[in-house]
């Protein structure tokens, strides 16, 4: 099949990377690096795994391909709960506090933001799944704005803090935030295969999705909230990357060149460990940390999307 | 059997179809008409669930809607709406495939692959079934959307102006089909028309709608009346016998 040799041709790529990323520059030092960077790696299939999924479904159920789930104001919200803690308990208590408490309450409130933003848009019948975005938009602005004023009232040296987690990086994930993320994430998986069936019939469009028999507003409402956790649990781990989506997605899409999201969902998780993993050694064998992972993705990403903008205007 | 219960739809304070009642005919092709705006799209619509009506109850089968599984309805009633555009990059095979979906749940079966081949060689598409959509024209593309609704192979059938972007041997090729479907496998089927002797020539039952209501339902015999149709459309008919075809002629 076709698709098999692409995706067998796309894993092959991503274990070579994985296992290149693992030996590189070692030095004998086995007990020393496996552990390590195995843990870091580990984080890099997560996230990108949690991020391409959700951004696949999330593209697939709006409709559109130049849309990222961070534009229902995720991304803004995880910065202003950060900026929140600090500017409300000060760095010493948070320092202090346990990073589990910390990653669940982020977790938490992010996915409770986005159910009541669900319930409230979906209440109303008729509602266009634009104005859900848009109303997402506004408070991804708000949070923004809220948080940039959080920060000119703090300490410097706090806003150092800030600014640390204002960056996705791989470089220091703690164990125990992984495994409590690898727990949530595949309890989300699983939910999330009961309705896998219906991304095909989805990216059909309402009208079609209805006649086929698709429960629409009840499926789409399932997925739309396994997106905002897979986000949430994502972003609290390493940090607001989300832009990752977008690009994995889009070039999942170019290369697959299908429709079935069973092969695209599979391609896109091997695309963004691909991406994440050539992005990671990159930073640091070549520029030994003195970047970070996200900013690489974002300029990469900023590229590609200008790309498309200019290309989708010449067609 | 379909029933529709004074259905009503408000657009803001604008009443779209106010009060709708119909039992639409078993077995038979029964055409809505009337002139733009008069609700015949709307009515479809909510009939086939694919919007909410504010008042009012359909039934199918002596079934209310809601209470319907909605994937058992999708193998007892399918709609084609008029617009279709997909983001997608489908072959004519892929989206008739499609059609099958309510049965097999996206896995389909040897038997679902026949009934995706023959609605394809149905619609004449077999030389052309693995080409996109968006390769092809817009007539091919109207009945490469009307096969996936074939292999759905549902009793009732309902079309939104299905003839739209045909040239004249396809759209008769589409009316002859549909008689058949209805002749052959005693489906019902419903479409939206605006071509008044395609209506005449090929309905069994027609119902005509104006201001979002019900103003004649009948027999096409009883509808393809100069004075009756005067009334629906505010213009003046004539109405010849052409070899047993009622032809209505309005070109003033």
């Amino acid at each position: 099949m076709h698709n098999k040799a692409k995706l067998g041709t796309l894993s092959i790529l991503a274990i070579l990377l994985v296992v290149f990323y693992m030996v590189i520059d070692a030095g004998g030092n086995w007990d020393y690096i496996l552990p390590r960077r195995g843990k870091k790696i580990f984080a890099i299939i997560l996230t990108g795994a949690a991020i391409s999924l959700s951004t696949m479904v999330f593209q697939t159920v709006t409709n559109n391909r130049i849309l990222t789930p961070s534009i229902i104001g995720l991304d803004s919200l995880y910065m202003l709960i950060q900026t929140g803690f600090l500017f409300v308990m000060g760095a010493t208590t948070l320092t202090m506090m346990s990073k589990n408490v910390g990653f669940v309450i982020s977790v938490g409130l992010m996915v409770l933001f986005a159910l009541l933003l669900y319930h409230f848009m979906f209440k109303r019948e008729g509602q266009n799944i634009y104005y859900l975005l848009l109303v997402g938009l506004i408070f991804g602005t708000l949070f923004q704005s809220i948080s940039t004023f959080m920060q000119v009232l703090i300490d410097p040296n706090e806003f150092l803090l800030v600014q640390d987690k204002m960056f996705a990086s791989f470089n220091n994930v703690n164990t125990d935030l992984l495994l409590l993320s690898v727990a949530g994430i595949i309890a989300v998986t699983l939910y999330f295969m009961r309705f896998a069936k219906y991304l095909d019939i989805l990216s059909l469009g309402r009208e079609q999705a209805v006649n086929l028999g698709v429960n629409y507003d009840y499926v789409v409402k399932r997925l739309l909230i396994i997106v905002a956790i897979l986000i949430s649990i994502a972003t609290a781990l390493v940090g607001p990357i989300t832009f990752l989506g977008i690009l994995v997605a889009n070039v999942t899409h170019e290369f697959m060149k299908t429709y079935r999201h069973s092969s695209l969902i599979f391609g896109s998780i091997l695309i963004s460990v691909i991406a994440l993993v050539g992005g990671q050694l990159l930073v640091e064998r070549v520029f030994t940390f003195s970047t970070t992972l996200s900013v690489i993705i974002n300029f990469v990403g900023g590229v590609y999307f200008i790309y498309l903008l200019l290309k989708g205007n010449k067609a | 059997m379909i029933e529709v219960r004074g259905i009503s739809k408000q657009y803001g304070n604008k009443n779209v179809v106010e009060n709708v009642s119909l039992q639409i005919p078993t077995g038979k092709i029964t055409s809505f008409i009337g002139p733009n705006g008069a609700g015949k799209s709307t009515v479809l619509s909510m009939m086939s669930r694919l919007i909410k009506m504010d008042q009012g109850e359909v039934f199918i089968e002596g079934r209310e809607l809601s209470k319907w599984n909605s994937n058992d309805l999708a193998k007892k009633i399918s709609i084609l709406k008029q617009s279709n555009h997909i983001n997608v990059r489908l072959s004519i095979k892929d989206l008739v495939s499609f059609g099958r979906f309510p049965y097999s749940q996206g896995n389909l079966t040897k038997e679902d692959w026949k009934y995706v081949e023959e609605a394809i060689a149905y619609m004449e598409l077999t030389d052309i079934q693995d080409k996109y959509l968006d390769q092809l024209s817009g007539g091919q593309r109207q009945r490469a959307y009307l096969a996936m609704v074939l292999a759905q192979n549902t009793e009732y059938i309902l079309l939104d102006e299905p003839l739209n972007n045909l040239d004249m041997k396809h759209s008769v090729q589409i009316m002859k089909v549909l008689q058949k479907l209805v002749r052959e496998w005693n489906k019902t089927i419903i479409i939206v028309i605006h071509d008044i002797n395609f209506a005449s020539c090929y309905s069994d039952y027609i119902v005509a709608l104006k201001d979002g209501k019900v103003i004649k339902e009948g027999t096409t015999d009883e509808i393809i009346d100069p004075t009756v149709l005067k009334e629906i459309y505010e213009m003046d008919f004539e109405i010849h016998n052409i070899n047993g075809n009622q032809i209505c002629v309005y070109f003033t």
